[in-house]
């Protein structure tokens, strides 16, 4: 069984930001890396399922330039087999559906049994790469997996909708499947599983046509904070002692 | 120009957000069309006659429950006879489903969970956050003339009132499913129900570890509070799932919601926004959680929560 794990390194802000001077994007020198939380869970199902079927192969493709194979040693370690890392004109800070579009090619080449992808990734909340991707490979898919049973030609998944109330869906293989956190428990990787996966291959590709973006971010900004809110400074002391008394107004 | 919205239904109920997806139909502008795709579309008519509607477009479907080959087909099918210039939908799990394919498959302009809209010169101006929505951009669609947005639930106020739209029968495309519901499984009670909670103490991931939840347990106690979380916690199977907070959890509105260590992710505030009171301990000065919080404080949780077991 071959499986190939779609993952992302995602960027997260700290306390201050900046924009790049087109005011388009946030200045990369205040943004920290890491792999996908979603696309940890996707790769920990993806070898689960890998040791449940005897063998296999699990392949993990990333949009992504030269830094973001990082993300993807990290899934390396957990146990992917290799890696397809895809990236050219076009892809900084594409849009979702040219995202799957870069990853539709080289997914297809690989001909797998299954397709996962993260839900959503944590930078850019879009949830639309599985299944956008799902669409240009012409495969069907379904959307916030938590649990995966693999038949004969077909596989029985938990979709989880709004409240928690799960959809059992049964869903023809091969097919994209989008994988929400709390599926399983994604391993950790050991140092010794991270020195490994520094010599699994990545495969470098150039994207094929990518048509015209999406959409495109015109301007970013810091959103207003919202009205009403007051900070409560000083000291931890003074923060609870102000707690007390609302929570005390408030309930009377 | 005009708009076609898509109704969003779960077991024979319309989901709230469909009525939303009307009002964010307005702001654009134009006629609004709302399509009706279900097993008995003509149950579902008079719930999404509200003001603001032109026309409701029926197409009758097998099964009832959302599949998504069956609903897209439908919906592609609309797009060709109306020819919409914006086409509305939830950023919902539904439209997860279909909503990215759409986009791919006829080559539209895209963006989800977006929380406003407008026109300019013509055309669709749209705002979503970026980087745990301590960012937030104006998104635009050069060279499209049709637009899918994802619509992130509660940004805009129900439409409501009105009626008197007019509904069209259109016929259900051949479609084979190639993703069929087989059944439901409801979530399972708990021990306590959260949403009827007056005060609820509610805690994230910034609690670090399994070992600390105990504390924050006597806390609640002594505070007179109900416990609940955000989902890392119950994906991590430290809180029960009844315990959960947001959209895939339950959605509270307590009288005072004190949240220790979350983030303020959509999905949490999707269930927690409208709450009387809430208060939000961080230390992270730009956790998105201050943008909806009445009160905030930038402090480590544990000191915080140290000083409140002496107060309590
Ligand atoms: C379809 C879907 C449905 C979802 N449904 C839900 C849902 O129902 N409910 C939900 O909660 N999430 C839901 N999520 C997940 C959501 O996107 C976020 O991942 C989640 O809400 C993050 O939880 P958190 O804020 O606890 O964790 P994080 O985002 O990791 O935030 C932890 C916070 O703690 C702070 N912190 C850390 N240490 C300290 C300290 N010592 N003192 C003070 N502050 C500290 C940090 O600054 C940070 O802001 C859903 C996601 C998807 C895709």
């Amino acid at each position: 069984m071959k499986i190939v794990v779609c993952v992302k390194q995602v960027a997260s802000l700290g306390d201050e930001v900046e924009f790049t001077s087109d005011e388009r994007d946030v200045d990369p020198d205040f943004l920290d890396y890491a792999l996908n939380e979603w696309d940890s869970y996707a790769t920990e199902e993806a070898l689960r399922l890998r040791e449940s079927s005897g063998d296999g192969e699990v392949v993990v493709a990333t949009v992504g330039d030269e830094d973001a194979e990082e993300a993807m040693r990290r899934a390396l370690a957990m146990g992917a087999d290799r890696g397809i890392r895809v990236w050219g004109d076009g892809l900084a800070g594409a849009d979702p559906i040219t995202v799957a579009r870069a990853l539709a090619e080289v997914v297809r080449d690989e001909s797998p049994d299954l397709v996962l992808a993260g839900v959503q990734s944590s930078d850019a909340v879009q949830a639309a790469t599985g299944t956008a991707l799902a669409e240009l490979l012409g495969l069907p898919r379904v959307a916030v997996v938590t649990k995966i049973e693999l038949g004969d030609g077909t596989a029985t998944v938990h979709r989880e909708l709004e409240g928690g109330l799960l959809d059992v869906v049964e869903v023809d293989v091969p097919c994209v499947l989008t994988i929400q956190t709390g599926i399983n428990e994604p391993r950790y990787a050991t140092l010794r599983a991270i020195k490994q996966a520094e010599q699994k291959p990545i495969e470098e590709r150039e994207p094929g046509d990518l048509g015209a973006p999406a959409a495109r971010v015109r301007r970013m900004f810091v959103p207003p904070r919202g009205e009403g809110a007051e900070m409560l400074d000083g000291e931890p002391a003074a923060i609870a002692q102000r707690i007390k008394e609302i929570v005390e107004e408030r309930l009377r | 120009m005009s708009v076609l919205v898509v109704a969003e239904h779960v077991r024979g109920e319309l989901r709230p957000v469909t009525l939303e997806l009307v009002s964010a139909a307005r702001d654009l502008g134009g006629p609004v069309a709302v399509a009706v795709v279900a097993g008995d579309p003509s149950a579902l008519v008079e719930a999404v006659d509200v003001e603001g509607v032109d026309e409701i477009l029926t197409v009758a479907v097998e099964p009832d429950a959302f599949e998504t080959d069956v609903v897209q087909a439908a919906v592609e099918a609309l797009i060709a006879e109306r020819e919409p210039d914006a086409v509305l939908l939830g950023f919902t799990v539904d439209s997860m489903g279909y909503g990215p394919a759409l986009a791919a498959k006829l080559g539209l302009g895209f963006a989800s969970d977006v929380f406003a809209l407008r026109r300019e010169d013509g055309g669709v101006v749209a705002e979503r956050s970026f980087y745990g929505a301590k960012v937030n951009a104006e998104v635009e669609f050069p060279g499209h003339e049709r637009v899918v947005l994802l619509v992130r639930p509660t940004s805009w106020a129900p439409s409501a009132g009105g009626g008197g739209a007019t509904v069209t029968e259109v016929a259900a495309p051949a479609v084979q499913s190639r993703a069929r519901h087989r059944d439901w499984v409801e979530v399972e009670a708990g021990d306590v129900d959260i949403t009827t909670a007056d005060f609820l103490l509610s805690v994230g991931r910034g609690i670090g570890d399994k070992e600390n939840l105990e504390q924050f347990e006597e806390l609640a106690e002594r505070m007179g509070a109900t416990l609940s979380s955000s989902r890392p916690l119950v994906d991590a199977g430290w809180m029960p799932n009844a315990r959960q907070v947001g959209q895939s959890g339950k959605t509270v509105k307590p009288k005072v919601y004190l949240a220790l260590g979350i983030s303020g992710a959509v999905q949490h505030l999707a269930g927690m926004k409208t709450s009387g009171t809430i208060v939000a301990v961080n230390s992270d000065p730009e956790a998105a959680i201050f943008n909806v919080a009445h009160y905030g404080a930038v402090a480590d949780l544990f000191d915080v929560a140290e000083e409140l077991e002496k107060l309590f």
